[in-house]
């Protein structure tokens, strides 16, 4: 059978990303466009350990620079989605909604 | 057993990720969400990234994901009526997007040769004079680059976090008079 290489994890990636911007483009509950860009910095975390995985070793020590940028993203991903919710909190105690389409307040 | 453990968790992660997007009911696509995260842990301890797994279901389908619900339960909002889509978009759209997906792997392919294989655990280098085998995504040497390599980057991240903090509760504060 043909083996697992760090192509296929690219492939993996590359089709989250994609699913993640249909899912950010298509919706209109913000919750969900919220949780679509999650599944895109999930494909950015499995783009970083696979490249980490697949550079060789320095010194003899393992390559783990890819696996200290995925833990920045995953900070940063908290912190995307606590400051999402919060301004979705509060538009939804303004506008009583929360699909995307419906908040126009600067459409003219 | 590698090849089998990456079809199985891949294609529950494309499925789970897809159901994310198709279901109406936000909470639906947050049970979809947590898959995705699962699959994803386990798909990161075949590359022998240990810490990131475990950190990958505290963190996402720990917190994030209960922040997630939180919010959908306490806005309470219902099932999202489709508005504007039309069915020519649906039936051009899906066979475009996998096309552009094809064409990606293609080009991925021929950018790297599939001669890095991955193994269950194959981070782990073999053992120095010595010293005892280490895992490449073990606490201690994520740990190491860390608070070592990366002290900088750290120390702003946390910046980063105080600020995503005070502006979460400003956002969702009431307004005193």
């Amino acid at each position: 059978m043909h083996p697992i290489s760090t192509v296929h994890y690219l492939a993996l990636s590359a089709a989250l990303l994609l699913i993640g911007t249909v899912g950010v483009l298509t919706r209109r509950n913000i919750v969900v466009i919220l949780m679509s860009i999650e599944l895109i910095l999930n494909a950015v975390n499995i783009n970083l350990i696979a490249f980490s995985h697949s550079l060789p070793p320095i010194e003899g020590h393992p390559n783990v620079g890819g696996q200290v940028f995925a833990i920045f993203v995953i900070t940063d991903a908290v912190a995307e989605a606590a400051v999402g919710l919060g301004i979705l909190i509060a538009l939804f105690r303004n506008k009583e909604t929360v699909l995307a389409d419906e908040i126009d307040l600067l459409k003219w | 057993m590698d090849v089998i453990l990456f079809l199985i968790f891949a294609i529950i992660a494309v499925v789970c990720a897809i159901n994310v997007v198709v279901q109406t009911h936000p909470i639906s696509s947050a049970i979809s969400l947590v898959g995705v995260m699962g699959s994803l842990a386990v798909l990161y301890l075949l590359l022998g990234a240990e810490f990131i797994a475990a950190a990958q279901v505290i963190v996402y389908a720990g917190a994030i994901m209960v922040l997630f619900v939180f919010v959908i339960m306490l806005l309470n909002a219902g099932a999202e009526t489709k508005k504007g889509q039309s069915t020519m978009a649906l039936f051009l759209g899906v066979p475009l997007l996998a096309g552009l997906l094809i064409v990606m792997s293609w080009y991925l392919q021929g950018w790297f040769p599939a001669n890095t294989t991955v193994h269950f655990g194959g981070f782990s280098l073999p053992a120095l004079p010595g010293k005892v085998a280490e895992s490449g995504g073990s606490a201690h040497q994520v740990g190491m680059a860390l608070f070592t390599t990366y002290l900088l980057p750290f120390e702003v991240t946390s910046v980063l976090i105080l600020i995503a903090i005070l502006g979460a509760i400003v956002l969702a504060r009431k307004e005193m008079d």
